[in-house]
């Protein structure tokens, strides 16, 4: 029994790396399902989205970049579904450089005419740039949506936002025209005209920022998807309320697809995600019995 | 699909194979793709900071682009040259603190970089100083002072009906005990103008349990959010790249 204990804590990393990527990818390929239970902080922001009335305006930051996309991606496509489904509109912005073009990306996704234009109001419109297709919705940019880019100075940004919006952001990303010339900025100036804040955040600047100074500061609800690594930290402002709920990694994104019927990415994904899980522990619970088992027997330093 | 976003997919996974390999060892190929990474993304942010904040904040807010003809629009300078106030002017100062931040690369005028850097660190210190007293202490302060248990509100909801059940509110107590009990352990822990001796060494190895169960859960999130980075990545080289999955 000893020799086996030592063998395994003698074993090569890079077999505990095969079996995890092993665990991860049958999975993918066997096209399994698990049952999903919705947790409380995602319902709460379900909810939050849920309540807004018709045409009222959320503000989606992205401050994140494609290194946090497997967990954060889920969310903004299943978030841009869920608000276009309820007819709200949305501004984009991201305090994060990469941010914007990942919003610009889930939007690409879920547009389902990717050609063509149609004139309005005299405007030529192209479907993919102007003209965003989700379902039986057709949303158009500036009147529905209007993305604002990145901007520089963290919570500098937000900061100025709260007194006018127009201070931080002069221009919009994709066309460089001023924003107040769309009709969706009509008599919105400071943050606290916006409806709703969805913030989705890799680290600093992101949630933590959006709390501390639009919710607490300008008072605007805000709620947030995270990835795992940030969830523990901003725990505590769900709990407190100035969070109006919170979605937790992978995970999280797939509890919220679930409640908006958009099953995509984040669900797929949880099977290999439960799996890799049951294997980390069965590795933690073995190697801390090895350990447990051959400590103060045999000579120590061929166990290091 | 065409050529470039083909490339681009075959770049990516190649990328992706490279940065791996060094799962099963270090080598040439992996160093080669994180000097990649590190380079382009250097000269990402540094692009899109350029072109971003200091090109139509600072070159054109001022008149810099038009004074070199670059630009069609007056900035401050032409502004002000004419008699008219330009409130953006202003960034004249931005420019000079951040050249000044840029002397550190001179060693013997290195220390001018102190300047411009305090005025960074007063202004988050200034901008914090308020928010994240409300934010991370007051706000956080009041939800800890709770009820610490009431038995007649548990015992009367025994005949709760609907979603809300008695168990949801004793666990909902539970919890408010363990907060509490938490919080004043983990303080003990960190008090050490006192020998952690009998009652108090009691509670604060109480406190250091806490902080291992904050500490574990937190890390069982970082192992989760790295696992979702595989799974995201593998997706990509079994769907994009090779087509195996949809």
């Amino acid at each position: 029994m000893q020799k086996i204990f030592r063998t395994l804590l003698a074993i090569d990393r890079r077999i505990i790396f095969l079996v995890i990527f092993l665990a991860v990818s049958i999975p993918i390929f066997l096209r399994m399902k698990i049952d999903i239970k919705v947790t409380r902080e995602v319902q709460i922001f379900y909810d939050a989205i849920e309540a807004l009335p018709t045409g009222s305006r959320v503000l989606i930051t992205f401050d994140y970049d494609p290194g946090s996309e497997p967990e954060l991606q889920p969310m903004a496509e299943a978030g841009f579904r869920h608000i276009i489904r309820n007819r709200v509109k949305f501004i984009i912005m991201g305090l994060w450089p990469q941010g914007p073009m990942q919003a610009n990306k889930a939007l690409a996704v879920m547009n389902e005419v990717r050609e063509g234009f149609i004139i309005e109001d005299g405007d030529s419109l192209v479907f993919g740039r102007d003209l965003i297709v989700v379902g039986p919705d057709t949303i158009r940019y500036g009147r529905d949506f209007l993305n604002l880019g990145f901007q520089a100075g963290n919570e500098a940004v937000i900061q100025r936002m709260g007194s006018s919006v127009e201070a931080a952001f002069a221009n919009d990303a994709r066309y460089g025209r001023p924003i107040e010339s769309y009709p969706i900025m009509n008599g919105l100036n400071k943050l606290s005209d916006f409806d709703f804040i969805f913030n989705l955040s890799a680290g600093y600047p992101g949630t933590v920022e959006w709390v501390q100074f639009a919710v607490d500061r300008f008072h605007v609800a805000c709620g947030a998807g995270n990835t795992a690594v940030q969830a523990p930290q901003v725990y505590p402002y769900l709990d407190t309320g100035q969070l109006s709920g919170l979605m937790g990694g992978m995970k999280g994104g797939a509890e919220y697809e679930k409640l908006t019927g958009f099953k995509a990415k984040a669900t797929m994904a949880m099977v290999s995600q439960t799996a890799a899980h049951i294997f980390v522990v069965l590795f933690i619970v073995i190697g801390n019995l090895a350990y447990f088992m051959t400590r103060g027997r045999g000579d120590k330093k061929s166990l290091l | 699909m065409g050529f470039w976003d083909t490339f681009g997919i075959w770049a990516a996974a190649l990328l992706t194979i490279g940065i791996v390999s060094f799962l099963y060892r270090d080598n040439p190929v992996y160093k080669f793709c994180e000097a990649l990474f590190v380079g382009i993304s250097a000269g990402y942010w540094f692009v899109s900071l350029y072109y971003q904040n200091l090109l139509p904040k600072l070159f054109d807010n001022l008149g810099i682009t038009r004074m070199l003809g670059l630009s069609q629009e007056d900035g401050a300078f032409q502004h002000l040259l004419s008699g008219q106030y330009d409130e953006h002017i202003w960034y004249v100062l931005a420019g000079i603190l951040a050249i000044m931040m840029l002397l550190r690369l001179i060693p013997k005028i290195g220390w001018i970089s102190r300047w411009p850097l305090g005025v960074v660190v007063g202004t988050t210190a200034g901008l914090y100083m308020i928010t994240y007293f409300q934010s991370n202490f007051l706000s956080q302060l009041q939800n800890t002072v709770i009820p610490l248990i009431d038995i007649g509100r548990i015992r009367g909801l025994s005949a709760v009906s609907g979603n809300v059940t008695a168990d949801m509110y004793f666990a909902a107590y539970l919890g408010n005990i363990v907060l509490i009990l938490g919080t004043l352990t983990g303080l003990v822990y960190f008090y050490f103008s006192k020998e952690h001796k009998g009652a108090l060494g009691g509670a604060a190895k109480v406190g250091i349990y806490f902080l291992m169960i904050t500490f574990g859960a937190s890390f069982g999130y970082t192992v989760m959010s790295r696992m979702s980075l595989l799974i995201g990545r593998l997706y990509f080289l079994f769907g994009d790249w090779l087509g195996l999955v949809r």
